[in-house]
């Protein structure tokens, strides 16, 4: 969740207007021509902070990596031309399929966990608590920590033999599973401790969108006999809804790019249970020397995300509700 | 309004002066005065004041030049070397190791060397560093593989300890009778990787590689046997991965902590044993129908773009060469220093424990090499780790482990 832009959090904290307000219309030409050009370099000059590091460090690497993937690069000798050889040894390479398939595994186990258990806490924490506003500091606190210090933890949680969650399934009598030893659980231990990472982040932003909602509305649906689920179903949740796509939005991107949990909890293994796109891309550049293969592989990632991105904004007229 | 876009137009050229600023280096002065780079890994985890005093001689024997030591943990190093090559920041003078020597040297990266005093080193060792007759790196030490045991656990169950005639049988039967898991105390603890691999094929008469050098030739029934020989280890006479197994350092622990009664690691963890407190020794590896001990080679090199070539030249053969280095590797039991001179290794034998420090060299009279190919070593060596875990995990049978690594790895070093 480190790639959110703190302005996309604080405008929704601060509930400001969704859409940039336009200058006025102006018309004719003279001063109307030139405090236009005067609101455009403004605009400028206010980008350039963001623009400038943006170009230099993403935009640029980009196009370098789509030059890169169609070449055959080991990162020591000079990179030789071979047209789309590596898109077409990553399309036949059944490996593909896997990387995409554990990290469609992690988005399906993810999303609803942390959605769902984001908007609990809000809930919880938008009714007149004691304390609340402490609970929502404490919440979000593993949303400022570092992957590898959460990894490190949650591995040790996690620990076959003698971490505590088994300790304390033990107590009840029951086997706890090998977690990241075990293939079959190497995923959801990842799953879980995300979930757990990011529940603080998904929880703010849902708050911050429950405070928009006006109590009245609550006020109506009640004198309308709506008990407390009718309320949620009927009310929040269709109020609720544009904070829920941004959400939504933000979690599949990073979801598609999950990789620092699954680099320290459990390196893609074990027997690549749990090698996901990124994690593949890292060790065919880092650890094969592969870095023409390893690009294409990046840029067919970010096709993907782009067309699920753009499928969701599409998607959203139907049932993103902005009052 | 005015002034507050001067403010910015302010604030933005002075972000694109840092953000340029950022690019251009600053340079260093003196003119005879040269500090060179040296990263390595092998005096990580316990040598590093070792290294330093190799690094004070030279220092005092080369006035004006300085080394900048940078170590790393060898679990990161190969990555970090990779990378650094690439990016154009690789130190003057870079540790490699002997599987890596191959592709590294094939790729340009490394200077070639003119040693001054070629006799010191020995042969074998300083050939094994040569392509088409020019020297690319220097041995900087080798090691091998034994056998540890521990003698209270030996002596509780009233065994006799390990001999150099041992074979796999004798091993075996010595971890059971030494295996209490009720007590938390294990028989045997040998790795289940490449590494360990390779040799114990080579230990029942296999080779990893067929004669091309493209192809694998394990999938055999010595070869079958040998992944056993491994892997069925775990869980009866060694803990399994659940019980931490195979994780960074678990076995020196295990056995520094006096529940491992027989362990297969290298000669560089002597140091940590210095202060366990019950008695110890070493062994040469049991084997099955040949003996083979698992010989590695450490060596330095010079990046090809340092621009300080001669100087790190220099510090490369001290390095590896140099009576300082010698002496501080035998007083520290810091693996062996690659020299000629028999005599010198031979104050080594009377160095304290083990005490059958004579292991160490009898292991050479049967060795296995690891196997080198010309591309896809690192994947290679993590495929072969990864089907074996599987088969020890009893996701697999070794058959079907040892059919899939041989199909996986085909494809990627069949070049």
């Amino acid at each position: 969740m480190t790639a959110v832009p703190a302005t996309a959090i604080a405008a929704e904290e601060t509930d400001a207007p969704r859409r940039p307000v336009p200058p006025r219309p102006v018309t004719g030409r003279g001063p109307g021509r030139r405090s236009r050009l005067r609101y455009a370099l403004v605009v400028l000059a206010f980008l350039l902070p963001s623009a400038i590091p943006m170009l230099l460090f993403v935009l640029g690497p980009m196009v370098a990596a789509a030059g890169i993937s169609f070449t055959d690069w080991n990162l020591l000798a000079p990179a030789k031309w071979i047209g789309l050889d590596n898109y077409a040894s990553l399309l036949t390479d059944p490996r593909t399929g896997d990387v995409f398939l554990h990290t469609l595994y992690y988005i399906v186990g993810y999303l609803p966990l942390v959605y769902v258990g984001g908007l609990a806490l809000a809930l919880a924490l938008n009714s007149a608590l004691k304390g609340r506003t402490l609970l929502r500091g404490v919440y979000f606190l593993p949303v400022v920590t570092s992957w590898i210090v959460v990894a490190l933890v949650w591995r040790w949680l996690l620990n076959p033999s003698n971490g505590v969650v088994n300790t304390v399934l033990g107590f009840f009598g029951i086997a706890g599973p090998g977690w990241w030893t075990d293939p079959n659980w190497a995923m959801p231990s990842i799953i879980l401790a995300s979930a757990w990472k990011d529940l603080g982040f998904v929880m703010v932003i849902l708050l911050a969108g429950l405070q928009t909602i006006n109590p009245d509305m609550y006020d109506a649906a009640k004198v309308d006999g709506a008990g407390w689920w009718r309320r949620l179903f009927s009310v929040t949740l269709p109020l609720l809804s544009p904070s829920t796509f941004f959400v939504l939005i933000i979690s599949l991107i990073n979801g598609f790019q999950v990789f620092d949990q699954v680099y320290a909890m459990t390196g893609g293994g074990p027997a690549g249970a749990s090698q996901v796109v990124v994690q593949q891309i890292y060790d065919l550049t880092f650890r094969y020397g592969r870095a023409g293969e390893a690009s294409a592989l990046s840029w067919m990632l970010f096709i993907v995300i782009l067309a699920v991105t753009v499928v969701q904004i599409r998607g959203q007229r139907r049932w993103v509700n902005y009052g | 309004m005015k002034r507050h876009l001067l403010v910015v137009a302010g604030l933005t050229a002075s972000a694109t002066v840092l953000a340029l600023g950022g690019c251009s280096s600053s340079g260093t002065g003196g003119d005879d005065a040269v500090t060179i780079t040296y990263s390595n890994f092998i005096s990580n985890d316990g040598n590093e004041e070792n290294l330093q005093t190799i690094v004070d001689g030279f220092e005092k024997a080369n006035p004006g030049i300085t080394v900048d030591v940078k170590t790393l943990p060898y679990a990161d190093y190969g990555t970090a070397l990779q990378t650094d090559l690439a990016a154009g920041t690789a130190a003057d003078v870079f540790d490699i190791e002997y599987a890596n020597y191959a592709q590294y040297q094939a790729n340009g990266v490394l200077a070639p060397l003119t040693v001054a005093d070629p006799a010191a080193y020995r042969p074998t060792l300083l050939e094994a560093y040569q392509t088409d007759g020019t020297q690319y790196a220097l041995p900087s030490s080798f090691s091998d593989v034994v056998l540890y045991y521990n003698k209270d656990l030996f002596d509780a169950a009233g065994l006799s300890y390990p001999t150099s005639d041992w074979t796999w049988a004798d091993e075996k039967a010595a971890a059971e009778k030494l295996t209490d898991q009720a007590a938390g105390i294990w028989g045997d603890h040998q790795p289940v990787s490449f590494y360990e691999y390779y040799k114990t094929l080579a230990q029942n008469g296999g080779s990893f590689l067929d004669d091309s050098g493209t192809k694998t030739a394990f999938n055999t029934p010595e070869g079958i046997e040998a992944a056993k020989w491994l892997t069925e280890k775990s869980g009866t006479v060694m803990p399994t991965i659940e019980q931490g197994q195979g994780t960074p350092d678990f076995d020196t622990k295990l056995f520094t902590d006096g529940k491992l009664a027989m362990l297969h690691t290298g000669i560089w963890v002597f140091s940590s044993m210095a202060d366990v407190p019950f008695g110890w020794d070493i062994a040469v590896e049991p084997g099955n129908t040949d003996k083979a001990s698992a010989v590695f080679s450490n060596a330095v090199a010079v990046s090809a773009s340092s621009k300080h070539q001669d100087a790190a030249a220099k510090w490369a053969e001290y390095l590896t060469s140099s009576d300082v280095m010698v002496q501080t590797r035998l007083d520290a039991g810091w693996e062996l220093p690659p020299i000629s001179d028999e005599a010198q290794l031979d104050t080594y034998l009377g160095k304290g424990d083990p005490a059958n420090r004579q292991a160490v060299f009898d292991s050479l009279d049967g060795i296995a090499l690891p196997p080198v190919v010309a591309t896809g070593q690192q994947e290679m060596q993590d495929i072969m780790t990864e089907e074996l875990v599987e088969a020890q995990s009893g996701r697999k049978s070794v058959e079907d482990a040892l059919s899939s690594a041989q199909e996986r790895i085909d494809a990627v070093i069949g070049g």
